[in-house]
């Protein structure tokens, strides 16, 4: 068993389980019955590329399943990036949140559909077209919001002041993403830098938005140290499967 | 947060290429963009369509209940205005 590229397979499909969780949070409290849908059309993409990559981290493991990977494992096992598992706080702060993270998304699939492993390739492919949209969605709402009303322009440029210092830990690379780059497998995410920042900032023209100066970045997803509110978010996850282990429905 | 200056959106879906877009309900938005997007979430989840118009309900024409006799009483009786007297060519689909 490959323990590195098991490892590398859930981390991916950790931030798509984590945000995919997060916007499902979503469902019965969209500011409109329409977006209440979208979101959650968006959770249910992710669910679904989650799915992709713990079941191929199934085949690989040939011990726990895509559902124990997902249920039964505690909030710090999870190496999600800390800006998927951001509370939602509003819906201009949902939308500052996903844009970050779909313009990474973007890039970072394109670049995986290039792997050398073909199972991380064909789920690349498959969902680079959901991002397409996920990214089509935030960027649009993004520039509705900033170039909106003053009051909507507040809370989004509010937004993207709290979200900002958590965009650097996309583009850290840690042992496990060398090895992984060097074997041809994994995706260089320090390579992209700068065309994601191309890619953010032309729409942060257009929606009037800025980038605020001396942040202080955080990381620390991938090594498991987490914010306040994951822990609570991986527990209601877990409830059920946790408390009825084996059932079925 | 939306309501005031959203405004009714008819949705046309084609199920596929050369079909007629098919009026399939309606929903809310305040631009095109928007319209066009809360279509897509709204109206083509199970894979029903390959092209989606929307169009403002304000924009669209209608007839009203009163005109209907009318409008559509004198074809009543005039049958032959309907081709069931010819036999459908092999291969002609959609008609």
């Amino acid at each position: 068993m490959d323990k590195n590229l098991l490892n590398y397979t859930i981390r991916l499909g950790d931030n798509c389980l984590v945000l995919g969780q997060r916007m499902s949070m979503w469902c019965s409290n969209g500011p409109t019955l329409e977006e209440d849908i979208a979101l959650a059309n968006i959770s249910l993409d992710l669910f679904g590329q989650a799915t992709a990559f713990y079941s191929f981290a199934e085949e690989i493991d040939n011990k726990n399943t895509a559902d124990d990977i997902a249920f039964k494992r505690d909030a710090n096992k999870f190496s999600n990036y800390l800006i998927v598992e951001l509370e939602n706080t509003n819906f201009g702060f949902t939308i500052v949140r996903n844009f970050f993270f779909d313009c990474f998304q973007f890039l970072f699939y394109e670049r995986l559909k290039k792997s050398d492993c073909k199972n991380l390739s064909d789920i690349a492919y498959k969902s680079i077209k959901e991002v397409k949209y996920h990214l089509r969605h935030s960027t649009n709402w993004l520039i509705r919001l900033g170039d909106g009303t003053d009051q909507s322009n507040r809370k989004v440029q509010n937004a993207l002041n709290e979200i900002w210092k958590y965009t650097d830990e996309l583009f850290e690379l840690d042992d496990l993403d060398q090895l992984m780059i060097s074997n041809g497998v994994g995706v260089d995410s320090s390579e992209f830098k700068s065309e994601w920042k191309n890619l953010v900032d032309k729409a942060l023209v257009e929606a009037k938005l800025k980038i605020p100066q001396n942040t202080k970045m955080i990381s620390g997803g991938k090594q498991g140290k987490h914010t306040n509110s994951f822990t609570e978010l991986i527990s209601e996850m877990q409830h059920i499967p946790r408390k009825y282990p084996d059932a079925k429905w | 947060m939306l309501e005031e200056n959203s405004e009714v959106w008819e949705v046309f879906i084609q199920s596929k290429n050369g079909l007629a877009h098919k009026h399939v309900g309606n929903l809310h938005a305040s631009d095109k963009k928007m319209a066009l997007e809360n279509a897509r979430d709204l109206y083509t989840r199970r894979n029903e369509g390959s092209c989606i118009w929307v169009v403002k309900s304000t924009d669209i024409v209608s007839s009203e209940s009163e005109d209907s006799e009318a409008f559509f009483d004198p074809s009543n009786d005039k049958m032959y205005r309907h081709p069931t007297f010819y036999k459908m060519p092999d291969g002609a689909k959609h008609i």
